[in-house]
């Protein structure tokens, strides 16, 4: 066998915090071989960010490597100087981070930025430039004349990754580092991306790391791959096995998490993995997982499990034959959905148009938008970014006025815009769950005090009666009493985003809008929250207005799924007509998108570009330019489609008639 | 770490904030110039609080027969006599009272005036933050020192005219640093959050985002209270706030300046080490501080 491209030797890594020592790597081993691509996945936590760092030594200065040994195309890199270790970064290894727009510098021309890099391999400033082009062109960017003298903010999310992969690749090395390269980005870039990535490796045979907790980016990426548990490898063998036929109950329990094969809130819960990874630094137990372990015995507790081989691959296990034993039949189930559409509708759009202006350009974020939310139903809104989709929701909380006034109907009457002209019963009904609930809660004010004014305020209950209160809504959520008294620092992310709903439920609303309530969530805490908020709407007959990027969830809890494009609703009926077809050709290409967990089978469709820029909204159906249907003929170009109703009480904005549209059940159903 | 054995339960992340802001604290008392500083500090403030114990002549008492007596330990006078033969030690320790009492208390005032100011252009931006911020440029681009001149020969000069004018002074420039540090909250969604709910305005600024600003505030203020210092001792230099014959540090140095000439240094000399000392102790507590908060 060659040397690994980059071998992990029972590495232990620790951070000194306030003089202790806490250990995030416990004794790693993996090997990369050339050409392969491996993929490092875990949740938040589990060391798999340091991991990637400690290939390239760049690590904070309060790291200590306390045992093992890192090998780099068969160099020890723990024991090189600075100037060895400088010249192994510039010519055999390169790292590409989460965020492009971070790891550009903002105010240098992307050219200047690429160009550096040759020159730092001692090119001419000529054959720089030759080389930049050269490689613009290699991670498809098609006009890498224009990109080299713009900015890094003039470039979308996905060209500025573009360019940082570029970068990382002008010095040929053997060996990229790929840090959740994808988690920015919407679901048709993240796919271009990934597809991108996948061409260029095999072009140049480079070996890769690739670091996510998408597992689905995992399983269509990577040959094989190493799950990684509070710093220890837990179960490693190629993608497929693993991903398909998991050995360890904690790759099993991850995978159980994600709402799969179509599933819905109404026929059962998500599974969930009870407790907490331990705490870094924690002493640990023998077995790492056994606190949450279903199969935990005595033996789990006193011995530590060494690696049983399993033809080709290997799990951390004592209890590998007892596997099959975790069969998901004790899932409880689900909560019925009892949404009477007969009834008057909660909320009502009526032709809702949002155009902001801005340096004498408007921007038309929401045009011409109409539908209704029944009580206790969820309507899911989906579309890349810059769809409208957040703006719409913002339209209905109140924060920016609608273009028409009297175009919002809530609860029968008219909602005026400004949250603070409407009336306290307009306010306690309609309530918003954040994205990240680091940003949306107060950091310098206790739990007690965050949900308490929210039921003083909204719930308007005077102070004898919001301590009972207190105590039934963060029952209702799942937290405890002794949570009450802490701050959201002391919480996790999957705590601080129930405090967040409590938050949003201490009024009793009638509305919540969810914006991505669980994207900045591990998978298993994912689920907790996802059966929260199903429990929540069946016991309080709360409609939802759920927002995500992630299809899946969407399809989990919505009943009915609205599509954005260019503000526009493209298509609009029940999720499973949705998701299973017929569907609108941009609804196809978005589920086509995302990575699955369950490996694709089908061809991707491919949507060319980037969405178009609100400003200059392209004629006829706004999705021509982009379309994989387009007919013949310039109908498309010149014809606005009209929203056509379907058999099932929805809607569709397409040419193409309603039964010959794509029908494929994509891969989310598998 | 026998708080974290229960991670079975629903346990998160176990350090509790009392933990926090302890090894917090017990960082600061470790940090030399924090100690330094504040012992320096602490002498000052002992001595506007009860100079007599420290000294026990009379800053007051002349003797113009033992005048210019040269420092350490001569005749009974440890810092030596001045031109009207009053100990320079005990006027020294005397002085500290005025300056103490109406540094801190303009910055109080401007710390003040400085908060509700930059919280409001923060929070509301728009026109009210435009044109406040023209007029706090328009006033920092003139010296601190030529206004107050100005303002005082034109008011009298007292005590609580000399703290209001510092104060008012100084509220413009903290405020230019509440308004940045708000500027950041105001886009967290907490602030929203709150809006959504109805809340006034007035509770969305002192309320919540208020806590949240509050580690450059100390920061601010504490830089600030070294240049009151300053600010108060050129004010009495140049005349303002004190009477002849004062203890007061600026005023001493004014009064004794021309005995310089005369290669008399101490009377003049000592009062200016004693003021040098009181600014640079706050600027070592203020770099702790500041240090701290950054981490």
């Amino acid at each position: 066998m060659s040397t690994p491209a980059l071998e992990f030797n029972d590495l232990q890594l620790a951070y000194m915090v306030r003089g202790q020592a806490r250990e995030v790597l416990r004794g790693v081993s993996f090997a990369v071989q050339p050409g392969e691509t491996y993929g490092l996945v875990g949740e938040s936590g589990c060391g798999k960010s340091t991991a990637a760092y400690t290939a390239v030594r760049y690590l904070p200065t309060n790291a200590r490597i306390l045992g093992g040994d890192v090998h780099l195309a068969g160099r020890d890199i723990l024991s090189l100087d600075k100037k060895e270790l400088q010249n192994l970064r510039a010519n055999d290894v390169s790292i590409v981070y989460q965020d492009p727009g971070q790891a550009l510098n903002p105010t240098i021309k992307v050219g200047l930025q690429l160009m550096e890099a040759y020159q730092l391999l001692g090119q001419s400033k000529h054959d720089a430039l030759t080389n930049s082009r050269e490689i613009l062109r290699k991670v498809q960017i098609a006009d890498p004349e224009s990109v080299l003298g713009r900015y890094p903010h003039q470039l979308s999310g996905g060209m500025q990754q573009r360019v940082v992969i570029a970068m990382a690749l002008a010095c040929n090395p053997q060996l990229i580092i790929l840090d959740e390269p994808t988690t920015g980005l919407d679901a048709t870039v993240e796919a271009e991306v990934l597809d991108l990535i996948r061409g260029l490796r095999d072009e140049f045979g480079t070996s890769v790391l690739f670091i996510s907790h998408n597992l689905g980016a995992i399983r269509a990426m990577c040959d094989r791959v190493g799950v990684l548990y509070a710093g220890k490898l837990v179960e490693e063998g190629r993608a497929q096995d693993v991903f398909d036929n998991p050995q360890h109950p904690y790759t099993v329990g991850l995978l159980r998490c994600l709402p799969r094969h179509g599933s819905r809130k109404s026929a059962q819960r998500l599974e969930t993995i009870p407790g907490f990874q331990p705490l870094l630094g924690a002493p640990l137990p023998a077995c790492v997982f056994v606190d949450r372990c279903p199969l935990a015995t005595e033996k789990c507790r006193s011995v530590a499990p060494e690696w049983t081989q399993l033809g080709g691959r290997k799990v951390r296990c004592h209890h590998v034959d007892r596997v099959h034993e975790l069969v998901s039949s004790a899932l409880p189930e689900g909560t019925p959905s009892t949404v009477d559409r007969s009834s008057t509708p909660m909320l009502v759009l009526d032709g809702v148009s949002k155009t902001f202006h801005q340096g004498g350009q408007a921007i038309k974020a929401v045009r011409d938008v109409s539908l209704e939310l029944f009580a206790g139903e969820t309507l899911g809104l989906v579309g890349e970014s810059g769809s409208g989709k957040t703006t719409l929701a913002h339209t209905v909380l109140g924060i920016h006025a609608p273009d028409q006034a009297n175009t919002i109907t809530f609860d029968g009457k008219n909602l005026k815009p400004g949250t603070r002209k409407r009336p306290a019963d307009q306010v306690r009904g309609i309530q918003i769950i954040f994205q990240n609930p680091d940003s949306a809660l107060n950091r310098r004010h206790s739990v007690r005090r965050i949900i308490g004014r929210s039921l003083r305020r909204l719930a308007q209950l005077p102070h004898s009666e919001v301590d009972g209160a207190l105590q039934e809504i963060t029952a209702s959520v799942r937290l405890t009493e002794r949570h009450l008294d802490m701050r959201p620092s002391q919480l996790s992310g999957g705590l601080k985003q129930r405090v967040a709903i409590a938050r949003a439920f201490a009024g009793h609303p009638r509305i919540v809008v969810c914006d991505e309530p669980t994207s900045s969530l591990d998978v298993s805490v994912q689920a907790a929250i996802l059966n929260l908020l199903g429990d929540l709407q069946h016991d309080r007959d709360t409609s939802y207005l759920f927002i995500s990027h992630d299809l899946r969830v969407v399809r989990y809890l919505s009943d009915r799924i609205a599509v954005l494009y260019l503000g526009r609703i493209m298509e609009l009926g029940p999720a499973e007509r949705v998701f299973d077809g017929p569907h609108h050709p941009y609804t196809e290409a978005l589920l086509s998108a995302a990575p699955s967990v369950d490996g694709d089978t089908r061809e991707r469709i491919r949507l060319d570009g980037e969405i178009p820029s609100a400003v200059n909204q392209p004629s006829g159906c706004v999705f021509h330019t982009r379309c994989p249907r387009r007919l013949e003929g310039d109908l498309c170009s010149t014809v606005e489609p009209p929203l056509t109703p379907t058999p099932d009480g929805g809607v569709i904005r397409c040419h193409i008639p309603f039964d010959q549209l794509g029908g494929q059940p994509v891969a989310l159903r598998s | 770490m026998s708080d974290t054995t229960n991670s079975g339960t629903h346990a998160g992340p176990a350090t509790s904030s009392k933990d926090i802001r302890k090894e917090l604290r017990g960082l600061l008392y470790r940090s030399k110039t924090f100690i330094v500083g504040m012992l320096i500090l602490a002498f000052w403030v002992f001595c506007a609080v009860a100079p007599g114990v420290v000294a026990h002549q009379d800053p007051a008492a002349i003797e113009p027969s033992a005048k210019w007596i040269h420092p350490f330990f001569k005749q009974g006078h440890l810092l030596g006599t001045d031109r009207r033969g009053a100990d320079v030690f005990s006027r020294v320790i005397h002085g500290a009272r005025e300056i103490m009492i109406i540094a801190p208390a303009a910055t109080i005032v401007g710390t003040v005036v400085g908060v509700v100011l930059g919280l409001s252009m923060g929070y509301f931006r728009g026109p009210l933050d435009d044109i406040l911020s023209r007029v706090i440029e328009a006033l920092m681009s003139l010296p601190v020192i030529l206004i107050t001149l100005l303002a005082l020969t034109a008011l009298s000069g007292g005590r609580l005219t000399i703290i209001l004018l510092i104060g008012f002074l100084f509220g413009p420039i903290i405020a230019r640093t509440v308004r940045a540090a708000v500027l950041t909250e105001r886009n967290l969604d907490y602030v929203r959050a709150a809006e959504l709910r109805g809340e006034r305005s007035g509770y969305i600024m002192f309320a919540e985002i208020l806590p949240n600003v509050f580690g450059p505030i100390v920061v601010e203020f504490t830089v600030r209270l070294g240049y009151a210092v300053f600010t108060m001792a050129g004010l009495a230099f140049l005349g303002f706030g004190t009477e002849p014959g004062s203890p007061d540090w600026g005023r001493s140095i004014f009064e004794e300046r021309s005995s310089l000439l005369s290669n008399v240094w101490w009377p003049s000399m000592m009062p200016a080490l004693a003021l040098a000392s009181l600014v640079v102790a706050i600027n070592l507590v203020a770099d702790a501080v500041q240090g701290m908060i950054d981490r």
